[in-house]
């Protein structure tokens, strides 16, 4: 097995639970991550799959460090990150990114895609790699002078990972990516980011609550629920034997397309 | 984000079209004033007192507004007034704007002891009667234009700042702006360059209206006698003059005051007509 790229181990989150906050004192905390540990090798895709409420989006923004963990450590590439601060942070951004749920909302709506791609990258609209980006995602060069409402909801999320992959980035986390889809953009977009996974041999995080979605992409899942992992197998494995009932639980809610069978 | 207002078609084409008109007419007779205004506006003849409008029987050649009281000349009198409408609509519109838009800009995105700061301020300076505010600041500046245009940027960027920082706190939620900090932008880099061009629409309609407002109240500072000289030209101090022979010489009052609610009118539709012209999600 290659090098871990990250390692994560015992993360714990928890936020203040305002609704049941008392009249005077501070609010009972609500733990989100129950001390989480596993490890992404560099190269692997891994899937991480739950239930709505089970914490996989507030793992994910630990990892990519857009809220910082309450216990716990995150090494990236051997360097703790689970309480650096933002400005110490910067360097390294470039080489974690992250391709959001809702494209609509994460491109801005009065640039145009052109400008999206290459702000992070700190280059003009004109430049090489906005134009390699958009080629590698299959969108045409001109997409580059269109705003993001121009677009279908597949060609925005193609932007979406333009972006991601145009910084070349050592690991992207993809959150529920094409959850927002309809089936077949979601098949498109899922058929380029399986080619893009071995062209530029990315490093992927692959969040989801649709296992089918996940086995098409992913090495190995790591299965949530009520912020602790139950169960974190290859990809081969949990679909033929899964160990927890909640596993099952995920796989039977798969929908089986033939029209006379009720589920 | 997007909402329903790409979907609404609406033909802003003739709107922008005639406000853009007026106002370019405006301000031509305020640049060009002593060059096309027919007579002195300072000029008084008590022979020529309160001559009627040039089609009227009893009208003098070379009045064709007719005149006031003193014998002023109105048609003369409102080119001149339009200088002073026009300026502190432009100079107080756009300083009102910046500055609240500013504070808006901060306090909505940083949040934090900014917001607190500029939320309690903004609260203190609503609780203030705006008209007394100003009466008051200009008896302590002393009149002028100046003074005027510091009144109201003074008294109206609270207006902008309350619009400008809900609107930021809005976009602020968006995943654009996580995105940014994704991309490593520096927390002011991501408020200029991601989140400015998102309020920046709601900040232009702003600044139109506020253009709209700056004349009013220049209008209404004018007609109790706080703006500039009482012998110089505005239209609300013509607004003030005729009211007091309104049964005998209605044109002083009338004339300046179509010219005042054309103005305001054009302003606010200026912006909306800007607004859905140049907004790339509206287009």
């Amino acid at each position: 097995m290659a090098e871990a790229l990250f390692q994560i181990s015992g993360l714990r989150l928890d936020v203040p639970d305002m609704a049941r906050k008392p009249l005077f004192g501070p609010a009972p905390r609500l733990e989100i991550l129950k001390g989480i540990s596993f490890d992404i090798p560099r190269g692997a895709v891994l899937g991480i799959v739950g239930g709505s409420g089970s914490g996989k989006t507030t793992l994910g923004r630990a990892l990519v460090r857009l809220i910082e963990p309450t216990g716990g450590e995150i090494l990236f590439d051997g360097q703790d990150i689970t309480h650096l601060p933002d400005g110490r942070l910067r360097g390294l951004r470039r080489r974690i990114q992250m391709i959001f749920q809702d494209p609509m909302s994460s491109l801005n709506p009065r640039l145009t895609v052109g400008r999206i791609i290459a702000a992070p990258l700190c280059a003009r609209t004109g430049d090489a790699r906005v134009a390699e980006a958009l080629d590698q995602v299959g969108l045409p060069k001109a997409f580059a002078a269109r705003y993001p409402h121009e677009l279908s909801g597949g060609q925005r999320q193609r932007v979406g990972i333009a972006r991601a992959i145009a910084m070349r980035p050592d690991f992207i986390l993809a959150d529920e990516i094409v959850s927002g889809l309809d089936v077949s953009s979601q098949a498109q977009v899922l058929n380029l980011l399986e080619q893009l996974v071995k062209e530029l041999g990315l490093t992927l995080a692959f969040i989801s609550h649709d296992l089918s979605v996940i086995s098409r992409l992913c090495g190995r899942v790591i299965v949530l629920q009520g912020g602790r992992i139950v169960e974190d197998a290859p990809t081969r494995q949990l679909f033929e034997a899964p160990s927890h009932p909640y596993t099952r639980e995920l796989l039977d809610a798969i929908p089986v397309p033939d029209p006379s069978i009720r589920w | 984000m997007l909402d329903g207002r790409g979907a609404i078609k609406r033909r802003a084409g003739a709107r922008l079209w005639l406000s853009a008109l007026w106002l370019g007419f405006v301000a031509l007779c305020a640049i060009f004033a002593p060059l096309i205004s027919p007579q002195d506006p300072l000029a008084q003849d008590l022979m020529l007192g309160r001559l009627p409008p040039a089609w009227m029987a009893g009208s003098e050649p070379g009045f064709w507004l007719g005149t006031d009281s003193l014998g002023r000349d109105v048609l003369s009198r409102m080119i001149f007034g339009a200088r002073v409408a026009l300026t502190v609509a432009l100079l107080a519109g756009v300083v009102t704007c910046l500055v609240g838009s500013a504070l808006g800009l901060v306090a909505g995105f940083y949040r934090g002891w900014a917001d607190r700061i500029v939320g309690r301020l903004v609260d203190i300076w609503m609780a203030f009667p705006p008209v007394l505010f100003a009466i008051l600041l200009i008896a302590v500046l002393g009149t002028g234009l100046t003074s005027v245009i510091i009144a109201i940027v003074v008294i109206d960027w609270t207006r902008f700042c309350r619009v400008v920082r809900a609107e930021t706190l809005n976009q602020s939620q968006m995943d654009y702006v996580q995105s940014a900090r994704i991309a490593g932008f520096t927390r002011l880099r991501t408020l200029l360059s991601e989140i400015l061009p998102n309020v920046l629409p709601t900040m232009v309609a702003l600044l139109t209206l506020e253009m709209g407002i700056a004349v009013i109240v220049e209008a209404i500072l004018s007609f109790v006698n706080l703006s500039i000289s009482t012998d110089a030209p505005t239209w609300g101090g013509m607004i003030a003059e005729g009211r007091l022979a309104i049964h005998q010489a209605w044109w002083v009052l009338v004339f300046p005051l179509v010219a005042l609610f054309l103005t305001v009118l054009s302003f606010a539709q200026l912006g909306d007509g800007l607004r859905e012209r140049f907004d790339p999600v509206l287009r």
